[in-house]
């Protein structure tokens, strides 16, 4: 009897022995570093926009963003996020489908999509100098256009230090990266649809407007939030080509942390709290709406 | 018709793509009146600077490849192994750093961080380069994340381990003599990229007063007519170079596997 609940105990004991958890030891590195480098100073900056310099709760540093120069320069840097990640949709997709529907050679594809590659990670000061070589006030394409074509896009109130300008210069790594998410979407409409299609009359219109672009519309919309999302945290690419001349939200926090322009530095928390907010939201679209085109596109 | 419009987009994408690299090109090419020449490369190269800020941005980057190997690889490997039930939460972490901008992971790291805090590293040079490497590493995560898991994704991960394990071999041996070898060139990709993100990084370097080379850049750009074209060009070579990289060895890889 002794001896039956000792081996009991002793098998209970070794299951336990088993069972007791040591398989979490192996993702403790990953662990202590996610926690010390990326989760608590973010944590730090969120809990922060609501703190007063004394620690107490306050909503006051939110307040603070609504006033005119801060919620213009929110204003500035979504619409020039918001058209970047459009234009860069419109002619990402463009060129992707050209290139896998159009009838365009197959040899055009693979190069395509290499530069895809290199072109969305040539972003930051480099790009800046490419299009200010390129568009700024005294260089090739500027003189060319107004000595050859007598367009002087000075006169057109074109300055690469702009609205446009900067737009313009986001696309240059937003339409590779609408290439490369967007092929394989692409990719996974299926001959048969569009055969089922035809057959049961539809035009090549109908079949796109009923058929392709439904099926492609989550995709579409998932890849403009993340697109957003990508031109709205750039600092890099808009502090060198503009300086401090264009009033957006990165730069604004980028001159508040050197050197607390704002005058309070919880006001920067919270700055910093409305970016993470405003790319928190584009990215959870983005995986919302790719969660429900993949249903479609296996 | 169709033809027509998918050559008008792709004509219309290269001639965007295309004149921007020939401007800067171009006007890199300028600096000396009426003549082409390399004039603005070679005072680039020759500044002291330029070559200061290089090395110290290459010697980052390769630091910050070997710690992210170190960091991922052993992850990414017992999360398939041992604990699949956490690989959602996982890659969401790894994931994060495409959601929180740069710019406020590092405005954390300098009020977390800072002279007064329970860890000060921005208080030693030492400390701020290894803060710094700490927050590449950060950027890189995805990147490095998502091409070790992949190249884990293409081996039986399980039977290498049972029978590595079943002729004797200890966790360190199983991970660097087999697991590694076996995703080095995943493992190689992640790196390429995480060396093309490195050099070029501005953000985070500038804020916490490194002398790295995206600074560098920056402050040649607002001081400078022709340099900055040339510096240019030289990144973009850069990138290029480290992506043409990626893309010769995943063909190395492709041509490895094919069956004999």
């Amino acid at each position: 009897m002794a001896d039956h609940s000792t081996v009991a105990s002793f098998a209970r004991r070794r299951g336990l022995g088993e069972r007791l958890p040591l398989q979490w030891l192996g993702i403790v590195p990953f662990a202590i570093f996610a926690i010390l480098f990326l989760i608590s100073p973010t944590m730090k900056i969120v809990i922060g926009a609501f703190q007063t310099p004394e620690g107490g709760f306050t909503l006051d540093n939110i307040r603070g963003l609504f006033t005119p120069s801060i919620l213009s320069a929110y204003w500035i840097s979504i619409k020039i996020s918001f058209a970047s990640a459009l234009l860069g949709c419109l002619i990402g997709f463009s060129m992707a489908a050209g290139v896998i529907l159009g009838g365009l050679p197959k040899a055009i594809r693979g190069p395509l999509l290499t530069f895809s590659g290199v072109a969305s990670n040539f972003a930051g000061v480099p790009l800046a100098f490419a299009f200010f070589a390129t568009l700024g006030p005294v260089v090739l394409l500027t003189v060319v256009l107004r000595t050859q074509l007598g367009i002087d896009l000075r006169s057109l109130g074109f300055n690469i230090l702009s609205f446009w300008g900067l737009t313009i210069t986001y696309l240059f790594f937003q339409i590779p990266l609408m290439v490369l998410i967007i092929t394989p979407a692409i990719d996974g409409l299926k001959r048969e649809w569009r055969e089922a299609a035809s057959i049961l009359g539809a035009t090549n219109f109908q079949y796109w407007r009923m058929v392709a672009f439904p099926i492609l519309l989550p995709s579409l919309l998932g890849t403009l939030a993340l697109l957003f999302a990508n031109a709205f945290g750039a600092v890099a690419t808009a502090i060198a080509l503009t300086g401090s001349s264009l009033n957006i939200v990165p730069i604004l926090l980028f001159a508040q942390i050197r050197g607390d322009v704002l005058g309070n530095p919880h006001l920067g928390y919270a700055l910093a709290f409305g970016m993470i907010v405003v790319t928190g939201v584009a990215n959870a679209v983005y995986i919302w709406l790719r969660a429900r085109s993949e249903r479609w596109l296996r | 018709m169709k033809k027509f419009w998918a050559w008008g987009a792709l004509i219309f994408g290269l001639l965007y793509f295309a004149l921007p690299l020939i401007g800067m090109t171009n006007f890199s090419l300028k600096m000396r009146r009426g003549v082409y020449s390399f004039d603005a490369y070679a005072k680039v190269l020759a500044d002291p600077r330029f070559q200061e800020t290089f090395t110290y941005s290459v010697v980052m980057a390769l630091v910050t490849i070997v710690f992210g190997i170190l960091l991922v690889v052993p992850t990414a490997y017992w999360v398939r192994l041992r604990l699949p039930g956490l690989r959602p939460y996982v890659e969401f972490v790894t994931l994060l750093p495409l959601v929180i901008p740069a710019i406020v992971i590092v405005f954390g790291y300098i009020r977390l961080y800072n002279t007064s805090s329970w860890l000060p590293l921005t208080g030693t040079v030492l400390g701020t380069n290894i803060l710094l490497m700490f927050g590449y590493a950060t950027l890189a995560l995805p990147y490095m994340y998502r091409a070790v898991d992949t190249g884990l994704q293409a081996i039986d991960v399980r039977t290498l381990t049972e029978a590595a394990q079943s002729l004797g071999a200890g966790w360190g041996r199983i991970l660097f003599r087999i697991i590694l070898p076996n995703v080095l060139i995943a493992v190689l990709s992640g790196a390429f990229l995480t060396f093309a993100i490195v050099i070029g990084e501005f953000t985070m370097a500038a804020l916490l007063n490194r002398p790295a080379f995206g600074p560098y850049m920056q402050l040649l750009g607002a001081n400078r007519a022709y340099e900055p074209a040339a510096l240019a060009v030289i990144a973009f070579g850069i990138t290029w170079g480290c992506l043409g990289l990626i893309q010769l060895v995943s063909r190395f890889q492709k041509t490895a596997q094919r069956p004999v």
